[in-house]
């Protein structure tokens, strides 16, 4: 059982939660993710490690509301309990040969590309960051993002906060202003992720996304998240979850998120006595 | 002198009705009848060289388990199979025993062997019934004061640490996923080794002081050699199975409605998409193709079938003689309607908007057999047909993970990934780690794991002895 130290809603849709797990905390780098089962009945759904803190031993999680498993999880109140949490999963995200760093976050994806944010702009990097959302009230980790970048650029899709536009568009402004990066990391939805890495390919910039497709056990053992990178099949829990996205199948990939659809509608609408 | 029982036969193992049985989850097996029990123990011929006893990889005194089940001393005889076998329960039902200890049986000579497994389980069944069953646990009578840990709670891991905690070790078993058992409870399904019974075994095995600690990725909460060096073990066992999925990488795999057997049966067993008020999706359309001819496709093949697949195909290149299935599962699967297209070869998954539509496949031929005297499966030219289907099962075996591998420096592997390991003592390139079942084989039997987990435990206390 592990415990939650404490819950914030960031916006609506998207809560926090800091979890008491000082063994995941002691090990786990950005880039790596955990599984948790809320209850005996639930399911394991992965979520991406956002924060950490060792000497206190605990890891934060950022979760969206989008099915029966984030519903349920979000009933959980400070002081409450997580049956299952395992991790650190995946591989850690790769570091070396940047100095100019460009880190896209779409959504629930900043939640996953703050930590790496905060990494590179500790070890001295300059990085800009790109955070996308649909509307202002869904902005969250504005001001966290702020201070662990060089450069902090919102966008929004209806312009109530920050600048209007797809991130493509401030990427692609960025880089034909001269920006110069080295290295794009572009987290958030499958199809934000394969636009910007069209966009980046343009220039030969190199791109690292970061999956976070179906699966069950987190160790290898499923392969329920394959998906094709470079015409080759790979697990994104072990070889994963970042990927050259250059090379990845983002058509593939979208195919199988949509796997389960129907029934988690069902679910999850029976869950919130929705008809 | 008993009684003996001339009847060629064995005595019939009563079995759900296979047209029930295919729409429940229940075991197909109910077990025999101490009457029955008594009637089938009396078939032994208690065999002065008891050829029965070699065949078995954990050594059970068989004819003497079977002559105290004869005299009705149904405690005895689970004394002296606890002797030599922790999980007598779990043995009685997933055993391979026409391959093993009933193959040698002179009762086979004239007619079928004593029906060894369906004895073993009646005993272990008739223990585990027993309200004080944990509570009577035998506890360790000598404490020596060291730590041994044991990755993975499998059939080698249980063995291993079951020995090595009546010996007097402090034992741990790490688990990675959130219930102990591995394959016992992701992969065998309910079916044929009901959950309550590896549950009871475990419960036991908490009982007798091992401490198992689940959701404990070893490699990467915590390493192996931090394990040893920081947390003051000083033997390892690695019973971490053989998880990895094998694919055919033929085109179409990444398609929505094709799974690894794994994917499927861990969505069935341990995370039961057969009960509703679990929150497990599960897909498989009206039509299933199980590729493959081992236990696992079996498995899969039946669990869908319950499920409420309309149709379900065992697809295998080669012919039934080669199938590594146990007869007894082939039979069942066959009773419970599985269409069997053998020598048949998947060569593509056909596909509409994503999702499976159908499996092209090729008629294949068995060649005459080669210097190795197994007959391989050549295709026979333009004999392609398209199997109709809404997904497909990849039952085509397993291969170790390589996550213990690639987070132990040092630490040996062969070409398929294996870890390398003294075949009578388990122990690896590195002194203190030893290895045992399918993670140092490849993927093989409940048993023979077991049987690693044993010969370890004993090389463990010889090493820590020193």
């Amino acid at each position: 059982m592990y415990r939650i130290l404490e819950r914030k809603d960031l916006n609506s849709d998207v809560v926090y939660m800091k979890v008491d797990a000082p063994a995941v905390a002691k090990k786990c780098e950005p880039g790596q993710f955990i599984i948790l089962r809320v209850d005996e009945t639930g399911e394991r759904i992965p979520l991406t490690i956002s924060d950490y803190n060792r000497e206190e031993g605990w890891v934060s999680i950022i979760f969206q509301k989008v099915g029966k498993t984030t519903y349920l999880l979000d009933t959980l109140q400070q002081g409450d309990y997580i049956l299952d949490f395992v991790g650190p999963l995946g591989i850690a995200s790769h570091t070396d040969n940047m100095s100019r760093v460009c880190v896209v976050g779409g959504g629930l994806g900043c939640a996953i590309a703050y930590p790496q944010a905060k990494k590179l702009f500790g070890m001295g990097l300059h990085v800009d960051v790109i955070a996308g959302f649909r509307n202002k009230s869904l902005v969250f980790l504005q001001e966290e993002m702020k201070r662990n970048s060089t450069n902090y650029y919102l966008m929004t899709d209806d312009g109530t906060a920050g600048e209007k536009g797809m991130v493509t568009k401030k990427l692609k402004e960025l880089i034909e202003g001269g920006a110069n990066y080295d290295t794009v990391i572009a987290i958030g939805p499958v199809v934000m992720m394969k636009y910007v890495s069209l966009l980046t390919k343009e220039y030969n910039i190199k791109t690292i996304v970061s999956m976070n497709p179906i699966m069950i056990d987190g160790t290898g053992m499923c392969g329920g998240c394959r998906l094709t990178v470079d015409g080759q099949t790979k697990f994104a829990c072990v070889d994963g979850p970042d990927f050259d996205g250059h090379k990845v199948d983002f058509d593939g990939l979208m195919q199988r998120l949509s796997m389960y659809k129907e029934q988690e509608k069902h679910k999850c609408n029976l869950f919130r006595g929705i008809e | 002198m008993a009684k003996i029982n001339m009847t060629p036969e064995k005595t019939k193992m009563p079995e759900q009705d296979p047209d029930i049985r295919n729409r429940n989850f229940l075991e197909v097996a109910t077990g025999y009848t101490p009457q029955m029990a008594q009637e089938e123990a009396q078939r032994c011929l208690n065999c002065k060289h008891k050829p029965c006893v070699s065949g078995c990889p954990v050594n059970v005194n068989i004819p003497s388990f079977i002559q105290a089940v004869a005299q009705g001393d149904i405690e005895k005889a689970y004394e002296i199979i606890t002797k030599t076998n922790s999980l007598p329960a779990i043995c009685g039902r997933v055993c391979p025993q026409e391959t093993q200890c009933e193959l040698p049986c002179v009762r086979g000579i004239k007619g079928e062997p004593v029906a060894i497994g369906r004895l073993e389980r009646y005993v272990a069944d008739y223990m585990l019934a027993k309200e004080t069953f944990i509570a009577d646990t035998p506890k360790p009578t000598v404490k020596k004061n060291k730590k041994v840990a044991v990755i993975g709670s499998g059939p080698a891991g249980l063995t291993a640490a079951s020995d090595l905690c009546d010996m007097g070790y402090d034992v741990t078993i790490f688990e990675a996923l959130h219930k102990a058992g591995g394959v016992l409870v992701y992969g065998i399904p309910e079916f044929r080794l009901p959950e309550s019974i590896v549950e009871k075994e475990i419960e036991r095995l908490k009982a007798k002081g091992v401490c198992i600690e689940l959701n404990m990725v070893i490699g990467k909460i915590i390493s192996i050699q931090e394990l040893h060096e920081e947390e003051g073990f000083e033997a390892i066992f690695v019973g971490t199975g053989a998880g990895l999925p094998n694919f055919m990488n033929i085109p179409g795999e990444n398609l929505n409605g094709v799974f690894s057997a794994n994917e499927f049966l861990t969505r069935v067993n341990l995370m039961k998409a057969y009960d509703p008020s679990y929150d497990t999706p599960i897909y498989f359309g009206s039509h299933v193709a199980v590729v493959g001819g081992g236990n696992v496709a079996m498995d899969a093949a039946r669990a869908a079938k319950r499920l409420g697949a309309e149709q379900v195909y065992i697809v295998y290149r080669r012919s039934e003689q080669e199938m590594p299935a146990r007869a007894e599962e082939v039979h069942h699967a066959k009773e419970e309607g599985i269409e069997f297209r053998l020598l048949t070869n998947p060569t593509k998954i056909l596909g509409e908007n994503g999702w499976v539509t159908g499996m092209e496949c090729v008629r294949m031929q068995l060649s005459e057999p080669g210097p190795d005297g197994r007959r391989r499966p050549v295709v026979i030219p333009g004999s392609e047909y398209v199997l109709k289907t809404t997904s497909v099962i990849m039952a085509i075996g397993t291969s170790p993970n390589p996550l213990i591998k690639s987070t132990t420096e040092g630490l040996e592997t062969n070409k398929w990934g294996c870890i390398v390991a003294d075949e009578e003592t388990g122990q690896t390139s590195i002194p203190y780690i030893f290895a045992g079942g399918d993670a140092v084989t490849g993927a093989a039997t409940v048993i023979l794991a077991m049987g690693a987990g044993k010969k370890a435990a004993a090389a463990i206390d010889k090493y820590l002895d020193k």
